[in-house]
């Protein structure tokens, strides 16, 4: 399939036409760029902690110092990175391709989106050079209505990315609901769809309840009325209460975006029909659903009742089942396939090894009595990052490698892809096994000096992550590298079955010459292969 | 597998800690089960079913009704068996039994201070006899603290205005580490404790008699062991450095700028006040944050830090 026009990264021309382009590829793109910046912001910081914990006494940076780094961390990595990472970059980019549509339902909606996502970020980063703040990202109360700083203003910009994060949300629930191309009915949906749109209701309704609460912290610091800080009346618990039923479901905005890439790109270089397509689905849609319920999993020790703390617990065992369903279906779907492990392929693989660990030592922290002892030390440290790294992050880079012919119309080097994929594994094991056995040997988290027996677990920490720095700084290069070649990207480098590989790479600015219809389902393998 | 145990796990002190090391040792056989199986299956599919012609067909398999009912049911019930194993364990931690020993903490950046029953006070040191269950009731004066002691597998926050529980029963002689836990500003990683288990008799001596090894101390040495234990060292410093309050180094002797614009001589008079009184005189340029240690160091154990602090020329 060929078009008259010009790709949509050159047509039209000129700034103006990126800066207010109404485009949900080039809104894509922005987000993708921009998540990016955010993202190696967020890593420099974390290579700075792990240069502190180098040595047992604080003294590469004052505590003080170190504090305002790992907030900082923390919060770039989760508001300006994850959240928006996977949906408004590739959710953007790609799911009105692969619905055959022309572009999302409010494209207006969309660009405001981006920009309050620009609006909140240098909210937030303005908030450093007037000092930083030191709360850590959860803004735990009542150390973060007293603490001094630019709080109020750093929390506002996190206020902000929440609006942004909602219209997203909006935006792609009514696109999924109304511009479904013709004979496309929900369950020739492709599973990204459903990922996405999962996401899309916790976005919606989650997120307001984060947005009243960072609101309620302002005014009790800047009008001094009671809410949170016992000193005027207030109860700190009810924070982490408000906060975290926002920030479990929001767990599940980072995780279910990046099962829903695993999901396309399994069957893609397999080969294969999706194994359990309903079972997938309805599983995100329950993960969505349960993960309401599981708040106070992060409060066992916080004084809530033990009651409370049982039920939270059960729940929590709950929405361990239909994460495990989607692992076993992957699986089933590689079986028998005509598997190739090109580099998006690489990266879902290792996604299923890596996200298995983050789940399963999610049954040490679900369970009460191991609880007790794991929770606040580098065990759930660990447990989280291989949740979001070596979960979410390894499927955003499968996205990345698998998309990026598509986004830019080139293809990069295999032989580097591998490479790096070999080093960011070594890497990011060595980082973050190491945390998991200090967490169990009781290491707090949060400490800018430790006890000298952690010492080698730190060293070991330390290392694994200039290796795992190595390997993302190699991506980077072969990904810019490959911008400067000719346009060599075919329209469909992989041999996938959905719509978005139709059209040209890079597609035109309209996206579909003619509305397709799509006449298989979108892992239809059991026909010729489609390659272009 | 007690070699596991030891290098995964710190050393058992309480037998509600063996109770918690058998769950976590249970799940970690499970989930190695688990991941060795995903592993394997990966690697497996992944050489068996390589690519071996660029237009290869697979069979279209979309669904097995049976082999979806294992692999939910089959992890449904372990993760049951985990749920009513972790919520027994947590019970049995909640719920101190009525004879406990009952000793109150206060957290309050950067220390811990206890107080026994017969009216006793210490800072950053727990004192408790061995073999009999102790009730800790536990409150904050500032921001959330958290009460952790690897050891005993036992830890719970400390929240302003309210009172929470921790109880144990220490089973071992020896001197544990505690640790602050939740998140609490400068000095949250220096916000360590010990808690010692003493025999019955030797616990008894030291409620009535106080420590001995420290009453026969010269003053600038039991001085060097309160700056530690008591967490001076969390913010003022011997080398100089600029820490959350004003370096010991070259302090004695010399006058100071205080916030309210005027002078004063750091004298003998000056530490005793700034030690029980903090927020008499701030030495410009630092926050009133000071706990006030009225109460908690004896008559002696003020002169010795006084006489430490003299001795940092």
């Amino acid at each position: 399939m060929s078009s008259t026009h010009g790709d949509y990264l050159h047509e039209p021309k000129g700034w103006r036409s990126w800066l207010f382009t109404l485009d949900h590829k080039r809104i894509g793109v922005l987000y993708f760029w921009s998540t990016l910046a955010a993202f190696v912001l967020g890593g420099i910081l974390a290579m700075l902690i792990r240069m502190e914990l180098l040595t047992p006494k604080s003294d590469l940076l004052p505590a003080d110092t170190y504090n305002k780094v790992f907030t900082l961390h923390g919060a770039i990595m989760i508001f300006l990175f994850i959240i928006p990472a996977i949906p408004a970059a590739f959710g953007n980019f790609v799911l009105p391709l692969m619905l055959g549509a022309k572009d999302v339902a409010f494209p207006r909606l969309n660009l405001a989106s981006y920009y309050l996502y620009v609006a909140g970020t240098l909210i937030l980063l303005g908030g450093i050079l007037g000092g930083g703040i030191d709360t850590g990202w959860t803004f735990y109360t009542p150390y973060s209505s007293t603490t001094g700083g630019t709080v109020s203003l750093m929390v506002f910009g996190v206020f902000v990315l929440g609006f942004s994060s909602i219209f997203t949300g909006i935006n792609f629930i009514a696109t999924i609901h109304k511009l479904r191309a013709p004979g496309m009915n929900w369950f020739r949906l492709p599973l990204f769809a459903w990922g996405t749109y999962a996401t899309a209701i916790i976005q919606v309704m989650a997120t307001p309840v984060l947005g009243i609460t960072l609101l309620l912290l302002i005014m009790e610091r800047v009008f001094r009325i009671g809410i949170f800080d016992p000193k005027l009346g207030g109860d700190p618990v009810l924070f982490q209460h408000f906060f975290w039923f926002y920030s479990h479901p929001a767990v599940y905005i980072m995780i279910l975006p990046g099962m829903a890439i695993i999901s396309e790109v399994i069957p893609v270089f397999s080969r294969k029909t999706i194994f359990g397509y309903k079972a997938i689905a309805y599983s995100s849609l329950a993960i969505a659903l349960i993960s309401f319920l599981v708040w106070g999993h992060h409060m066992f020790i916080s004084g809530q009742s033990q009651l409370a703390s049982a039920v939270f617990s059960f729940l929590t065992f709950l929405v361990a089942i239909p994460s495990g369903i989607k692992i076993w279906n992957w699986l089933a779907t590689m079986y028998k396939g005509s598997i190739k492990l090109d580099a998006p392929m690489i990266y879902a693989v290792m996604f299923l090894a890596l996200f298995a660990i983050g789940g399963l030592t999610g049954l040490f922290l679900g369970a009460l009595s191991t609880d007790v002892h794991l929770t606040d030390t580098y065990f759930v440290v660990a447990h989280f990052h291989y949740v979001m790294v070596g979960g979410t992050f390894i499927a955003y880079l499968a996205g990345v490698h698998y998309w990026w012919p598509k986004m830019f119309g080139r293809m990069y080097s295999e032989k580097m892809a591998r490479l790096a994929g070999a080093l960011v594994f070594i890497g990011f094991n060595l980082t973050f096994l190491s945390q998991f056995l200090m967490g169990s040997r009781g290491m707090p988290r949060r400490y800018a000096s430790y006890v000298q027996d952690f010492q080698p677990m730190h060293v070991l920490s330390t290392v694994g992550s200039w290796i795992l720095a190595l390997g993302l700084f190699l991506i980077l290069g072969y990904l810019l590298v490959s911008l400067r070649k000719k346009p060599d990207a075919p329209a469909n480098p992989w041999g996938g079955a959905t719509l978005e590989w139709e059209t040209p790479s890079p597609p035109p600015p309209h996206n579909f010459d003619r509305t397709p219809v799509p006449t298989h389902g979108p892992y239809d393998y059991d026909r010729e292969p489609a390659l272009v | 597998m007690n070699w596991l145990r030891e290098l995964l796990l710190p050393e058992q002190a309480t037998a509600y800690a063996g109770q918690v090391d058998d769950l976590f040792l249970f799940i970690l056989y499970i989930s190695a089960f688990f991941f060795f199986l995903v592993t394997a299956l990966i690697v497996f599919f992944v050489w068996r079913y390589r690519r071996r012609a660029p237009n290869e067909r697979t069979p279209k398999i979309t669904h097995n009704f049976k082999l979806e009912v294992v692999w939910t049911v089959i992890p449904l019930i372990i993760v049951i068996v985990i749920f009513f194993w972790g919520f027994h364990g947590y019970m049995d931690a909640t719920v101190p039994p009525r004879d406990a020993l009952e000793i109150r903490v206060t957290g309050k950046r950067w220390v811990w201070q206890f107080e026994y029953p017969n009216g006793a006070r210490t800072l950053n040191e727990l004192r408790v006899p061995l073999g009999k269950p102790v009730t800790l009731i536990m409150t904050s004066e500032d921001v959330i603290h958290s009460f952790y002691v690897p050891s005993f597998r036992i830890k719970a926050d400390l929240l302003p205005d309210r009172y929470t529980k921790l109880w144990f029963t220490p089973e071992k002689e020896g001197t544990y580490v505690l640790f602050c836990a939740e998140y609490c500003g400068t000095g949250h990683s220096t916000m360590e404790g010990k808690i010692h288990v003493l025999s019955e008799s030797k616990y008894r001596d030291w409620l009535e008699r106080g420590d001995e090894t420290t009453q026969a101390m010269p003053l600038p040495e039991l001085g060097a062991l309160l700056y530690q234990s008591r967490g001076c060292a969390t913010c003022h410093s011997l080398d100089g450095r600029r820490g959350q309050g004003p370096s010991f180094k070259g302090i004695f002797g010399h006058t100071q700028r205080m916030a309210d614009g005027k002078d004063a001589l750091v004298d003998e008079n000056y530490l005793r006040e700034s030690i029980l009184q903090p927020q008499a005189r701030i030495v410009e340029g630092y926050q009133p944050i000071m706990p006030t240690f009225q109460g908690l160091l004896t008559e002696r154990e003020i002169q010795a830090l006084i006489e430490f602090i003299k001795a940092q020329k």
